[in-house]
């Protein structure tokens, strides 16, 4: 429970005490004490900024752009792109003898869709929180899920996170406290799965601190991914959304749903290592050598440049998912 | 027994509202009433430390800012069918012998660049902010600060303000920093030749935050608004981490081509 919500408590405390205690001689004594507890109550919600939580309930509309390559629906990523991802040596590898097929597993289908894809999703999101009914604080924000993601909620309410042998869910679990007015969630118990769609991992041991910064309509999010199996450093990744009014987005999306795909049970679609065939492709399809393409920490900072600058070499025209005028979604639910 | 539970209860609360009330006051409010209590600066009021250096740490649209992406290359920029007609008509060869090799790195984009910034306070009231790529510096101008007259810019003008999120609070505490930067020269959003106008007009803030693992991080959000050549504002991000000290600082000339 954070500090203004103890002295939320601490009134409505008091106010029920005055009430209880209401013998007739003292009715104006309890009368005068109710009327400046609620007059204690309406200052706190004036003046303690320090403790007040930002509104982030509404339908944010998603801003596409910084991420235009993760974010835009479409045909955009390559196998084994990796690029700017701080895989480690294992991680690597993993992505290596990735095929695409594999989320015909069935039990492979909704891996795209931890709660980290709400970074990497097209979609915008829809906030809501839920009150405490006695003293209205915020017990939890929602927020909607998607075609395929998971819900989130995230609890506000100083609630541990399960034990380490919990299950692991869609959604994950997670908790939230506000740092400096910006809404600073942590999420675990979620399932392995891919960390971007090019086939880049991430295992069950994957943490998730997700930042909120609200600036009047633009509300911009920042996620910090931990993952000591597969990543060398954390992976960080900030999307725009804005505030919409009409049309509302909707609270629940249709769940990822597991299906036969035609993949037999005994079969684990994957390349032998050194085997696999989209191994060049970012090269042939952008010019841009394996000491980039295939990520690592290093390829997140400017000095790689130096590494590729005589390697790279720009195709002469842009002849797939380039975008344009009109081509843009503004937004999607 | 409860009387005096109800009077202890009514001290506590008194003393809780009375210390918040002292702690929620800005330092200016609170240094107001000080006699020869000198102006609290923009300096001093600063709510996290943006001095000092901080290397990009690009992890989206890598192939799109790390390198100059093919020709055509339009993912992800609402642009008009005017701006399609002048990035189509692209030819680096020709913007360096007009001498505009620095158009690619104009204040609309220069927060997406892979780059490195120095950022001090030149004095109390202007952050300058000095950029390795290109060779670019910025001035964030605080307070009543009347731009001087003269030509159009790459940086542009920017004025700044210290901003809170909690814009209905009797004493809302600034938390980011708020930017809005006019009078550019005509740039480029993306090196392929995607143009922004010099009518554009960019409002950025920054948000510092701080990692229980000791890193300090700053977060970049750009709003692009230039009616000639977008559809809708372009809004952008940039992720810096600090460093401690100038490891990696390498200061390039503007290039058309790399």
């Amino acid at each position: 429970m954070g500090p203004d919500a103890v002295l939320g408590a601490l009134v409505a405390e008091l106010l029920l005490e005055t009430n209880m205690d209401r013998p007739q001689h003292s009715e104006a004594r309890s009368g005068s004490i109710r009327t400046f507890g609620v007059a204690c109550l309406i200052m706190l919600q004036a003046v303690t900024p320090v403790f007040a939580q930002i509104e982030l309930s509404g339908s944010w509309g998603a801003r596409n752009y910084s991420d235009a390559l993760s974010n835009n629906p479409g045909p955009r990523w390559l196998p084994l792109d990796f690029m700017g991802l701080p895989l480690n040596a294992t991680g690597l590898w993993r992505g290596l003898i990735y095929s695409p097929s594999t989320i015909s597993m069935p039990e492979r289908i909704c891996s795209f869709y931890p709660p980290i894809y709400m970074l990497m999703g097209p979609f915008g999101l829809k906030i809501w929180n839920e009150t405490e009914p006695r003293n209205g604080t915020t017990i939890a924000w929602h927020i909607n899920g998607w075609e395929d993601r998971g819900p989130t909620t995230i609890w506000m309410d100083g609630r541990a996170h399960p034990s380490e042998n919990a299950p692991h869910g869609m959604s994950g679990f997670t908790t939230g406290q506000w740092v400096d007015d910006v809404l600073t969630t942590y999420t675990t118990h979620m399932k392995a799965g891919q960390v971007r769609k090019s086939g880049a991992p991430n295992s069950d041991q994957v943490t998730m601190t997700t930042r909120y910064f609200r600036h009047g309509d633009i509300l911009t999010v920042t996620a910090r991914i931990d993952d000591p199996e597969y990543l060398a450093e954390p992976y960080y990744l900030t999307r725009t959304f804005q505030l919409d009014v009409l049309p509302a987005i909707r609270t629940v999306g249709p769940p990822c749903i597991q299906g036969d795909e035609g993949v037999a049970e005994e079969v684990v679609p994957h390349y032998l290592p050194g085997k696999n065939p989209f191994l060049d492709e970012i090269m042939k399809k952008y010019g841009i050598p394996p000491e980039a393409s295939l990520g690592g920490a290093e390829t997140m900072y400017p000095d790689i440049r130096k590494k590729i600058k005589d390697k790279y070499k720009a195709p002469e025209q842009c002849t797939y998912a380039c975008g344009g005028p009109g081509g843009f979604p503004l937004r999607l639910q | 027994m409860r009387r005096a539970s109800i009077v202890r209860k009514t001290g506590i609360l008194v003393s809780a509202v009375l210390g918040l009330l002292a702690w929620q006051l800005p330092v200016s409010a609170q240094n107001a009433g000080k006699k020869g209590a000198t102006p609290v600066t923009p300096k001093a009021e600063a709510p996290f430390d943006i001095t000092g250096y901080w290397v990009s740490v690009i992890t989206q649209n890598w192939r799109l800012r790390m390198v100059v992406p093919p020709k055509g290359d339009y993912m992800g920029i609402s642009m008009t069918a005017d701006s399609k007609k002048v990035a189509d008509a692209w030819d680096p060869g020709k913007e360096e012998a007009a001498g505009n090799q620095c158009k690619g790195y104009g204040a609309a984009t220069i927060m997406t660049a892979p780059e490195r910034l120095h950022i001090t306070w030149q004095d109390d009231n202007t952050l300058k902010m000095e950029i390795d790529a290109g060779m670019q510096t910025r001035e964030f101008h605080f307070g009543k600060w009347t731009p001087q007259a003269g030509n159009p810019t790459w940086q542009g003008t920017t004025t700044a303000v210290w901003e809170s999120r909690e814009r209905d609070k009797l004493q809302p505490k600034a938390k980011y920093l708020k930017a809005t930067t006019t009078h550019m020269l005509s740039g480029f959003l993306r090196k392929n030749g995607v143009p922004y106008s010099e009518d554009a007009v960019l409002t950025e803030t920054y948000d510092g935050f701080h990692e229980p693992t000791g890193e300090d991080w700053m977060i970049v959000t750009t709003v692009v608004d230039d009616p000639k050549y977008l559809e809708r504002p372009l809004i952008l991000t940039g992720q810096f981490k600090k460093q401690k000290d100038a490891t990696g600082w390498d200061p390039t000339p503007c290039s058309a081509r790399w």
